[in-house]
């Protein structure tokens, strides 16, 4: 698969500049957003100790059924788990920190966001070129080999969509579902969690948003130390690029 | 020196200014607006405050989420709070005739109420969610005299930036600003699911705070005092929690 190459126009510039593989605010952001979602998904699989139960609809507690549950001891006597440990009390610094870093998701997805869209990054790298947009030429780069060299940085289509996926599609709603679950939030915007089906509902769907991202971070740091770890890893870092250098990815 | 690296030195530097003076004007107003919440001293102090500033500046007026009467929860969790003491056995058996709600500190007219003194001073139901930070929760209809009747009928004094409430237990206890403290569904709760509210859910008196954790909605209330600094109560941060860890305000 082959993109055509950006070339520049322009005459007066004696020595043409190497463009970065990634753009420093992708960098930036990409190390930010790595942080932030390490701190989440450690305090929120915390949070998780004092409940492991997940329930359907507005309301849950142990005196209901639930839709399912972990079988792991819990923070709190109060659940039954099966097992007769309690384990410590985290709870506090746990919400506290998982709040601090969801506000640097936060930030951080503001600044990717305005920058993706108004430096054409989203639609330059991300959008599946249109010939690109069938069953076919994605059936073909899913079964690619991340060893393959095919002479380009652009990434391919299964690459982009699942870029897209994550950025538009998981984590605006890992940010929806846990915002769902605020008291405050909802009494101001009701209509979050009610379309949700509920505030339980919130929590069960935040849960498996969260799985979903943790199968892409996975997939993800697989495919880069199959790809050539240190490679990648500084075309993320620095910039510099391993691969041919005509496009930007 | 290139011109270029100067052109980004002074750019870069004017940008550090301006984000510094602009951090330290945020602070300012903030604090001016009342924006910080007293415990923002702790570690997680910037991510308390930004939760605490953004709720109060977009949802101060919203109402928390009343639900019809179907979805009253047939079995809300009975969350136990320590054994009674000896005084609450006594008043118990008294059926909490001589239940009394003292309201003192800034006010014009410090009163003690009994719970029929504050069935006659306003009455409220609703039917709201109680939400715990462990992530259960219920539905039940709540029936209370509104906590801003009761601070009207006292007349708060300007000064007045907070709210405390208190139960005999010197580890149950917290506080509300003024807002909250006056928002219509912050209710001094007596009745539950058009009965009487019974002990296990806080009777005689409870605070009910239905947009903030349950933990804030603190049982069995025998004092409130409006002040104009938490300081002086408990380690000074508003309540017990955040000596465990958790946060003064609970919206999130």
């Amino acid at each position: 698969m082959c993109y055509a190459p950006r070339v520049s126009t322009t005459t007066a510039v004696p020595v043409q500049k190497k463009a970065p593989r990634h753009a420093a605010v992708v960098r930036v952001t990409h190390w930010l957003t790595v942080v932030a979602f390490a701190l989440l998904l450690f305090t929120g699989g915390e949070i998780i100790l004092t409940h492991p139960r997940f329930y359907w609809g507005e309301t849950g507690n142990v005196t209901m059924k639930p839709l399912f549950r972990i079988p792991i001891p819990s923070s709190r006597d109060t659940v039954p788990t099966g097992y007769k440990t309690v384990l410590p009390d985290e709870n506090g610094w746990g919400r506290a920190l998982h709040f601090e870093a969801a506000w640097l998701l936060v930030f951080t997805a503001l600044v990717y966001g305005a920058w993706g869209l108004g430096s054409g990054h989203f639609r330059r790298n991300l959008l599946p070129a249109r010939g690109d947009w069938n069953g076919r030429a994605f059936w073909r780069d899913l079964w690619r080999s991340p060893r393959e060299k095919t002479g380009s940085a652009a990434y391919n289509v299964v690459q982009r969509t699942a870029y897209l996926g994550v950025i538009f599609v998981l984590f605006p709603m890992v940010m929806w579902t846990g915002l769902a679950l605020s008291p405050t939030f909802n009494a101001a915007f009701p209509w979050f969690v009610d379309v949700l089906g509920g505030r339980q509902s919130a929590r069960t769907l935040h849960f498996f948003i969260t799985i979903a991202l943790t199968v892409f971070l996975v997939v993800h740091v697989t495919m880069v130390a199959m790809s050539g770890f240190r490679g990648k890893m500084r075309g993320m870092i620095t910039g510099r690029g391993v691969e041919s250098e005509e496009e930007r990815g | 020196m290139s011109p270029i690296s100067r052109r980004k030195l002074i750019t870069g530097g004017a940008v550090s200014v301006a984000g510094l003076a602009g951090v330290a004007a945020a602070g300012r107003i903030a604090e001016r607006y009342g924006l910080i919440p007293p415990d923002h001293g702790m570690l997680y102090g910037a991510g308390e405050t930004l939760n605490y500033a953004t709720q109060r500046l977009f949802a101060r007026h919203a109402l928390a989420r009343e639900f019809p009467r179907g979805m009253i929860s047939k079995t809300p969790f009975l969350n136990e709070v320590s054994p009674h003491g000896a005084w609450f056995k006594q008043a118990q058996a008294e059926g909490f005739r001589n239940w009394k709600l003292k309201v003192d500190g800034l006010v014009a007219r410090p009163t003690s109420f009994s719970v029929a003194d504050l069935q006659a001073l306003g009455r409220r139901s609703q039917i709201t969610e109680v939400v715990c930070e462990e992530g259960w929760s219920y539905v039940a209809e709540w029936i209370g005299t509104p906590l801003s009747a009761v601070l009207r009928e006292v007349g708060v004094l300007p000064q007045a930036r907070y709210i405390v409430y208190l139960s005999p237990d010197p580890d149950q206890w917290d506080s509300l600003d003024m807002s909250q403290a006056r928002h219509p569904q912050t209710l001094l709760s007596w009745g539950m699911n058009d009965g009487d509210l019974p002990v296990g859910f806080g009777g005689p008196l409870r605070m009910r705070v239905p947009r903030q954790l349950g933990y804030k909605s603190v049982k069995y209330i025998h004092r409130v005092t409006v002040t104009d600094s938490v300081k002086g109560f408990g380690d000074g941060r508003g309540s017990p929690a955040p000596a465990g860890g958790y946060a003064w305000y609970a919206g999130i």
